[in-house]
């Protein structure tokens, strides 16, 4: 067990798989980090020495953004386009797709679930 | 896609020159445009535009942090009353 970027414990598994378990690290990011510590992408995250972990740690801390701090610029970004008042902030505030889907039917990840409008016919 | 940068913003010309002039002219002018195409630059911070919506010039002050969006993103189009609630059940 290993604990990489505050929280997380990646398992038994690859580290190039592994990794992407810290938010913010997909598989593309995980694999240039080991390539930079210089550790072989198949290699599983137990067998790897604790050296090789702290490195792996370094090359996260000083390249990547990563989990709480990443979340809080995704938060602050989208908080600028609400303040702004500008179209894409509009969608946010309502809840609502931002980018041009269509609304007319699904969009169903955005509204949340089905708020049914019961006896709507006479 | 994002536009290349090697063209730089999008303006409609007109503008720069309707902006410079509220500059030297009397301040606190609303300058009416239709242009919502064109990008916020940082020589139109602090006027105000008038961007049309197809029915009414909505009044935007540009401020420093909108440079870069597009005046249309300030004047919605559409409006939404919302749904009407079924007012008590009928018949």
């Amino acid at each position: 067990m290993a604990r990489i970027a505050g929280v997380n414990i990646p398992s038994a598994k690859r580290i190039e798989v592994a990794l992407t378990y810290i938010f913010g690290i997909g598989r593309k990011s995980a694999q240039d980090i080991c390539a930079k510590s210089g550790i072989d992408i198949s290699r599983r995250v137990n067998d790897l020495s604790d050296d090789e972990i702290m490195k792996i740690r370094e090359v996260i801390d000083s390249d990547y953004l990563v989990e709480g701090e990443l979340r809080r610029e995704v938060g602050t970004n989208i908080k600028r386009l609400m303040d702004l008042g500008c179209y894409r902030g509009l969608r946010h505030r309502k809840g609502l797709p931002v980018r041009g889907q269509s609304t007319k039917q699904n969009a169903r990840t955005r509204k949340g679930k089905r708020k049914t409008i019961a006896n709507k016919k006479k | 896609m994002t536009r290349s940068v090697w063209k730089g913003p999008f303006v409609d010309g007109y503008l720069l020159k309707k902006a410079d002039a509220a500059r030297n002219a009397s301040r606190n002018e609303v300058i009416k445009i239709w242009s919502r195409r064109s990008t916020m630059l940082p020589q139109f911070v602090g006027l105000t535009f008038g961007v049309h919506n197809g029915h009414k010039f909505i009044p935007v002050l540009v401020t420093e942090d909108m440079v870069g969006h597009k005046f249309g993103e300030f004047a919605p189009t559409r409006t939404f009353y919302g749904h009407t609630k079924d007012t008590a059940k009928r018949g």
